[in-house]
This record gives C-alpha cells, sequence and structure tokens, in this order.
C-alpha cells in the first residue's frame, strides 16, 4: 500500500505515534477523577458519556458513541466485547491481549465472577455483577467506586490511583 | 452472524493470562499493522464494519490459530482485494518479498 501512494509512511509513524505516547488510560483515570469530584459532571457523564468525555478533550476513532456505567455498593460492572475486541480508544488506549484473547471473551459473558476472581476481584453475592457486551458501535467505560479515606485527595491525586483494569471492571480502585 | 468469532459463552479456552507490564505492541510488525490499518481507514477505500465483516469470514481453523493483529492483515488483504486496490498478483508479490525478508 505505501509502494501504491495509498497511504504514506510519515502518516503510519503519526498516528502510531499517538496511540503510543499520547492516548491511553491516564485519559479515562481523568475522566473517573472529575466525576468524583464534581457532582454535576458525573450526572453529564452518566446520561450523555460521549458530551462529558469530549469536555476533558477526549473523542475520536472508537469513542464516538459512548455510555459510562458507575459501579456501587450494589451493582459492579464489567466489559467485554465477546465478537470482537472493541474498547473505547480515546479513554483507554489499545486493549490489553488478554482482552482481545478467546478465554476472556468466552468466558466473561458466562462466569463473570470466576472471570473476577482470576482478577483478584472477589464480588460479594449481594451485588450484582452487570456484563456489558459492546455491539458495532457502542463502547462503555466503567466508572470505578471512588475508595474510601481519599477525601482529601485532589483530582489529579485521585486520577493516579485509577487503573485501566478498574475502568474495565476487572480492578477496583484501591486507596494510594 | 453465526460465526467462530461469536465466542461468548463457549468453553474449553482456559484461562484468562494477564501480561505483567504489557507493551503497547509486541512486535515491530503489530506497531506497524495498526498505523497501515489506521492509514487505510483514512483513505475511506473501506469502512470498519466491511474490516470486521472481513474477520468474521475467516476460515475458523484460521480465526483460533491466529493473533489479533494477523486478523487484522488478514482483513486488510481481503477488503483490498474486494474493493480492487490491489490485484492478487500484487499480494502474492509481496507475500514472497516478506517471506525473502524472512529468509
Amino acid at each position: 500500500m505505501l509502494e501504491k501512494g495509498l497511504v504514506e509512511a510519515d502518516t503510519l509513524d503519526a498516528i502510531v505515534d499517538l496511540y503510543e505516547h499520547n492516548i491511553g488510560p491516564k485519559n479515562g483515570a481523568r475522566v473517573v477523577a472529575r466525576a468524583w469530584c464534581n457532582h454535576d459532571y458525573k450526572k453529564r457523564l452518566l446520561s450523555n458519556a460521549t458530551a462529558a468525555i469530549a469536555e476533558l478533550g477526549y473523542a475520536g476513532s472508537q469513542g464516538e458513541d459512548m455510555v459510562v456505567v458507575e459501579n456501587t455498593s450494589e451493582v459492579h460492572n464489567l466489559l467485554v466485547c465477546t465478537l470482537c475486541s472493541c474498547y473505547p480508544w480515546p479513554v483507554l488506549g489499545l486493549p490489553p491481549a488478554w482482552y482481545k484473547a478467546a478465554p476472556y471473551r468466552a468466558r466473561a459473558v458466562a462466569e463473570p465472577r470466576a472471570v473476577l476472581a482470576e482478577f483478584g476481584v472477589y464480588i460479594s453475592e449481594d451485588v450484582e455483577v452487570r456484563v456489558w457486551d459492546s455491539t458495532a458501535e457502542l463502547r462503555y467505560m466503567v466508572l470505578p467506586q471512588r475508595p474510601s479515606g481519599t477525601g482529601e485527595l485532589n483530582e489529579e491525586q485521585l486520577a493516579a490511583l485509577v487503573s485501566r483494569d478498574s475502568m474495565i471492571g476487572t480492578a477496583l480502585v484501591k486507596a494510594g | 452472524m453465526d460465526g467462530i468469532h461469536d465466542l461468548g459463552g463457549m468453553h474449553g479456552f482456559g484461562r484468562i493470562d494477564p501480561e505483567t507490564d504489557e507493551p503497547r505492541f509486541h512486535a515491530e510488525w503489530e506497531r506497524r499493522m495498526f498505523g497501515l490499518m489506521m492509514a487505510a481507514f483514512a483513505t475511506g477505500i473501506f469502512n470498519v464494519d466491511e474490516f470486521r465483516h472481513a474477520i468474521e469470514c475467516m476460515a475458523p481453523a484460521e480465526y483460533l490459530t491466529t493473533s489479533y493483529y494477523e486478523h487484522w492483515l488478514h482483513s486488510l488483504e481481503q477488503v483490498m482485494l474486494e474493493k480492487g486496490e490491489i490485484s492478487r498478483a500484487e499480494l502474492e508479490l509481496s507475500w514472497s518479498k516478506a517471506a525473502e525478508g524472512l529468509a
């Protein structure tokens, strides 16, 4: 394709550089921290995620139609794409290999609690586990629960606590 | 479409195996494949649904024994062939060049 002039080498390098250095889970972590600190922002995030995420400057390929699902003391959310490997790139970057591999895609919908346990996440039986399977267009992100003991932290310090996996649902956020 | 890609609920794939400090790309060719696909999308020659459909049309045995970015390569080759942007002969020539590069 390079030889035929359909694409240019400089374009390839620029695109790859963007995804290697600028687009990753730190974006999503800033969204989460903002939602924890700002109640109005959180309401906007849960009602129109694409627009609320764009407020922080994150938009683009694989994030055109976002839905954010909130973890609470009653509900734990888990994301998967059983059909391929759909993933919200603008907020989480490119997906890890395990997310794209057959075991996770096959099992997340059938035995989510067992899958979570493999990640060291044990969800109490009285907490509902909801699994969100991406469609061709929709991309989900989990809004994890803010850990207790973080009342003194500012938005930036909170963002530093938020891991990629906590926004997929395969981890919880821990204080410090 | 009912195909091998519809993995939800299937048994027998074993444990999930997260890597520690996973790199963004596992090899230079993966990095190149990613850039090539994004640039190819930008040309407007094909869309994401055509890209995905070409992966779903892979033979089941091939689908299960190839990696994520190999699926991408398969799809890119197929859609470019179907759209007439490359010919079978050009594709074969590039395969033989790649094989020479490995030799």
